[in-house]
């Protein structure tokens, strides 16, 4: 009881702790697949393309998740798959944020007509539901991952340029930038010294999350059919394949856990960010 | 007219909070009908918690000790299901700021029906929106009956208070809690939702509790002062008796911008230094940090309230301060 | 309130068009010849019928020319035929509209009133075990694919333990009800077929859920920390000291407060409706947009999939302006400028 109350007497700090199990377990999910992508080929005991057994045969000693239809191991699939999809990932979100950030920020910080025209440029684009876009784009350009990134980022980096440039605005409206402006900043410096490293913050924290949004629609557009094709150990291609051998639920399972763990992972660290970034809250 | 019974007798009053910390400390108070108690103290001297809970509503995983009797009911320790009859039917709250404390989505006229009809299940939902507009006939705001149709946003912040105040009285309740009601309200205003409180005890034999900041309010109106401080009921007596002579120095603190009550009063001057937070409180006199005339006792001993002509004080040095002089704080202040 | 509700309608042509000129540019995006996007294949070697589409969309004119040509078309409700089906898909998209409208509306229901529930539920136990749970169930929903869910569960519910038909919307011996909006289960209800509408309802029940799973995640954390923070209102404390019990205080005083900041949310979760819509459908072989999408996405059938594209970005901006007027009506507090 006493230990109890004198636990709670720092409310505050404990709120602090609490939130780090959740960071360190987002983390140890992405270092794992990190890893995996990067070292799948010096452990794994097949190839990704390598018959290793009966076809659809379920999960068992020497196959964990069983095999697909080809007779391919599904979990060694599966570590293949991290390759393909972080890579995506990676690609789409540096794009997306290197993109949408310079945008939004000059658009922000000059005003005036492109501006005007850049962000209605913006609510266009964030006005189509992002799958259906990054569909149409996709099918347009023709399947293929590469496509599948170009599609992506062309549905993604509105958000990061919307939020820029409200953040460059926010920032800009603040007395110390007035004061730097008195003080003979020229517009450059001002920019780059006083406002963007004010600015960043909302960014990072939407990337992170974006991170598992990137896999899942990279994923989507996949098993739609329009990203990597089939023999080709891709989370969403794989869940497709899946689908199609509907009664040997194992094909998919593996691919599909892969994806969500990602996405809570990404939401674990972009949370525990948030709370640690922003000072709204408490 | 003072009747023997008090309406609400508090004894012995203590609130900890879930963390161990100690925000009242044995709070004793009586309420009478028709007159009113004035509770004073700077924030974070336990006067918030004490009245709720006397409500009933303490801070989530507090715990209560101590007698709360309203009408000789024991109310520490009452079940949630009582003390809910109780809360606003026989005893009524009012609350600082009615800017956020009344529910923007809903119509006033809605919010004093159901205050109405919350403890009288039978009264039809027509009948209670014509109390209502009684009601706000009773509290002085114009046009009752298109008010009540409104939303509290189309008030302004006196007319939201009236709106609060006929909320509380909406049963005509034994005793009225008002918590600072004036605190966050324009000065013109001020002294016409006192005069509305004061008011009420000619129409039914309540009891009011005041807490306020503002010791021109408790010249005016107050029939007994309760000072408060770090927890504790540092000096209580009846208004004259502590304005003539107070024999806490904390007390004397307070009124010293008040050369005599005669004189239309002014606001609480600051006294030099911070109230003690609640986790690190000095040791003994909890005001010995603050005290112009502070000894060695002060540091060891915590006072307890003893009778001192008409006023029962905790200061060590009660009868001393008979001559004690007011500017002492003035000097203090100079060189802080 | 009129003039905005007037000015954002009038806003609305505007951002059309703009939409309409991202699909124009995508359609000229694509790899394949233009005329292939509306003429089928078989037409190709008659010079006639070129020559009838290619005056019909103005592709011998000049690009702005063509793409005047196109808004009139699009204006007029002609997005082209359909490679795949051969028909025009204006035609194919709203017979498989309501298919879409039923499937999404059920989700929209199940999403909002599990992630309402659960977020009241989260606040009013706050950081107790079933706040916790409520929570996680909560960041499953936004982060799961659907099209991994819905065949996990399908599997599960279906094969294993026979809860609910397989894939379809209809049992496939049965007649479906007769048409009046084309949702069965409406359709069965006017019509008095109550078998009828349990069959349709039981068809509906798991991709209804899966596809709203995602809205419950996005509403039950907003609901959550919209309730904790009006829960620490003073009008709380007020309706409690008026002797308000403890459901009237959550439900009566704190939820329609903490239900205006949300309401915004439950619009524009209609977006990922849509989108999960796409997916779900495919999954659960629903014969609607989302599997027409997918479908017509397979077979590189460009009219058909920029056809949905633009139906989709209609629906979406239209369903954020009624979000935006339903707002302004729930809040006595906003004025409109």
């Amino acid at each position: 009881m006493a230990s109890a109350s004198a636990l709670s007497a720092h409310a505050p700090a404990r709120s602090f702790r609490l939130a780090r199990p959740a960071l360190v377990v987002g983390i140890g999910i992405l270092i794992f697949w990190v890893v995996v992508a990067l070292t799948v080929e010096f452990w794994a005991p097949y190839e990704p393309l390598k018959i290793v057994s009966r076809k659809l045969q379920p999960p068992s000693f020497s196959h964990w998740l069983g095999t697909d239809a080809l007779g391919r191991d599904v979990l060694i699939r599966t570590f293949y798959g991290a390759q393909y999809s972080l890579t995506i990932a990676v690609i789409v979100v540096a794009a997306s944020v290197t993109i949408g950030s310079v945008v939004g920020a000059l658009s922000g910080f000059f005003g005036g007509w492109p501006d005007s025209i850049l962000m209605r440029l913006v609510d266009i684009t964030l006005s189509f539901p992002p799958v259906l876009l990054a569909m149409s784009i996709a099918a347009s350009l023709g399947p293929g991952v590469q496509n599948t990134a170009i599609a992506i980022v062309v549905v993604w980096w509105p958000v990061y340029a919307r939020l820029m440039r409200g953040q460059v605005l926010d920032v800009l409206s603040r007395d110390h930038i007035e004061a730097a402006v008195a003080g003979g900043a020229s517009r450059t410096r001002l920019l780059l010294k006083h406002i963007l490293p004010l600015s960043w913050t909302p960014t990072i924290i939407s990337a992170t999350m974006d991170f598992g949004q990137v896999v899942l629609l990279a994923a989507s557009l996949s098993f739609i059919g329009l990203g990597a094709k089939p023999p080709t150990p891709e989370w969403g291609s794989m869940i497709s394949e899946g689908a199609a051998h509907f009664y040997s639920w194992w094909i998919a399972f593996g691919p599909g856990l892969a994806i969500l763990s990602i996405g809570l992972g990404c939401n674990f660290i972009g949370d525990t960010l948030r709370d640690m970034l922003d000072p709204k809250d408490e | 007219m003072t009747s023997d019974k008090p309406l609400l007798e508090v004894v012995d009053l203590r609130v900890s909070l879930n963390r161990g910390v100690d925000v009242v400390r044995g709070v004793s108070f009586n309420v009478h009908a028709k007159k009113v108690v004035s509770i004073v103290g700077e924030s974070g001297s336990g006067k918030s918690m004490t009245v709720r809970a006397v409500m009933g509503l303490p801070p989530p995983l507090a715990s209560l000790s101590g007698s709360i009797k309203l009408n000789g009911e024991e109310l520490v320790g009452a079940s949630e299901r009582r003390l809910r009859r109780l809360r606003g039917s026989k005893i009524g709250m009012i609350f600082q700021d009615p800017m956020t404390a009344l529910n923007p989505v809903i119509r006033v006229g809605d919010l004093i029906a159901e205050a109405v009809r919350l403890h009288n299940p039978r009264m039809s939902a027509k009948q209670a929106m014509q109390r209502a507009i009684e009601l706000l006939e009773t509290v002085a705001v114009p046009q009752p009956d298109v008010r009540v149709r409104q939303y509290s946003h189309e008030f302004s912040g006196g007319m939201r208070q009236r709106v609060m105040i006929a909320m509380a009285i909406a049963n005509n309740p034994d005793v009225l809690i008002a918590d600072e009601p004036t605190t966050a309200l324009d000065v013109t205003v001020q002294a016409q939702i006192i005069e509305v409180l004061s008011n009420l005890r000619q129409m039914f034999p309540v009891g009011l509790v005041l807490i306020t900041h503002d010791l021109g309010i408790v010249a005016g109106v107050a029939d007994t002062v309760v000072v408060m401080y770090a927890g504790k009921v540092v000096e209580t007596g009846p208004v004259r008796a502590i304005f003539r002579g107070s024999r806490h120095p904390y007390t004397r603190g307070l009124l010293s911008c008040l050369p005599s009550i005669e004189q239309k009063a002014g606001k609480l001057v600051p006294i030099p230094g911070n109230p003690p937070s609640l986790s690190a409180r000095p040791s003994g006199c909890p005001f010995r940090p603050r005290c112009p005339m502070a000894r060695d006792i002060c540091s060891t001993e915590e006072p307890e309230l003893r009778t001192v002509d008409d006023i029962e004080t905790a200061c060590h040095f009660a009868e001393e301060l008979r001559t004690f002089d007011t500017s002492a704080f003035q000097t203090t202040a100079g060189s802080a | 309130m009129l003039t905005y509700i007037i000015r954002r309608l009038l806003a609305m042509p505007f951002l059309l068009l703009g939409v309409a000129s991202l699909a124009f540019c995508l359609s000229h995006l694509t790899q394949a010849d233009p005329l292939a996007a509306l003429v089928s294949e078989r037409q190709m070697n008659n010079p006639e019928v070129i020559a009838a589409a290619k005056e019909r969309w103005g592709l011998d004119k000049s690009l702005p020319e063509q793409f005047v040509i196109y808004v009139t078309n699009l204006v007029s409700g002609d997005l082209g035929v359909s490679f795949r089906t051969r028909r025009p898909v204006l035609t194919d998209i709203s017979e498989r509209l309501p298919a879409t409208l039923e499937l999404v509306i059920a989700a929209m229901i199940v999403g909002t009133s599990s992630g309402i529930l659960l977020g009241i539920v989260a606040a009013r136990f706050r950081d107790k075990p079933i706040d916790y749970l409520a929570r996680f169930f909560a960041l499953f929903g936004s982060t799961i694919p659907v099209f991994w869910s819905g065949l996990l569960l399908l599997y599960i519910l279906s094969v294993q333990f026979s809860l609910i038909p397989g894939p379809g919307r209809f049992d496939p011996r049965g007649q479906p009800p007769p048409f009046v909006t084309g949702m069965y289960t409406v359709d069965a209800l006017i019509a008095g077929d109550f078998r009828g509408f349990l069959t349709a309802l039981h068809y509906l029940v798991l991709p209804a859920f899966v596809l709203g799973w995602s809205v419950t995640g996005i509403l039950a954390r907003l609901v959550r920390a919209s309730m904790l923070d009006v829960l620490g209102q003073d009008y709380i404390l007020a309706a409690r000291a008026k002797g308000a019990g403890e459901r009237r205080t959550l439900f009566r005083h704190a939820l329609p407060n903490a239900m205006i900041p949300t309401l915004t949310i439950i619009g524009y979760s209609f977006a990922y409706l849509i989108t999960g819509a796409v997916l779900t459908e495919s999954v659960f072989a629903w014969p609607g947009i989302g599997s027409y999408a997918v479908d017509s996405a397979r077979t590189l059938d460009y009219p058909a999939i920029i056809g949905v594209s633009l139906v989709g970005a209609s629906a979406f901006l239209l369903s954020n302006l009624v979000t935006d007027v339903t707002y302004a009506f729930a809040n006595p507090r906003i004025k409109l400028s």
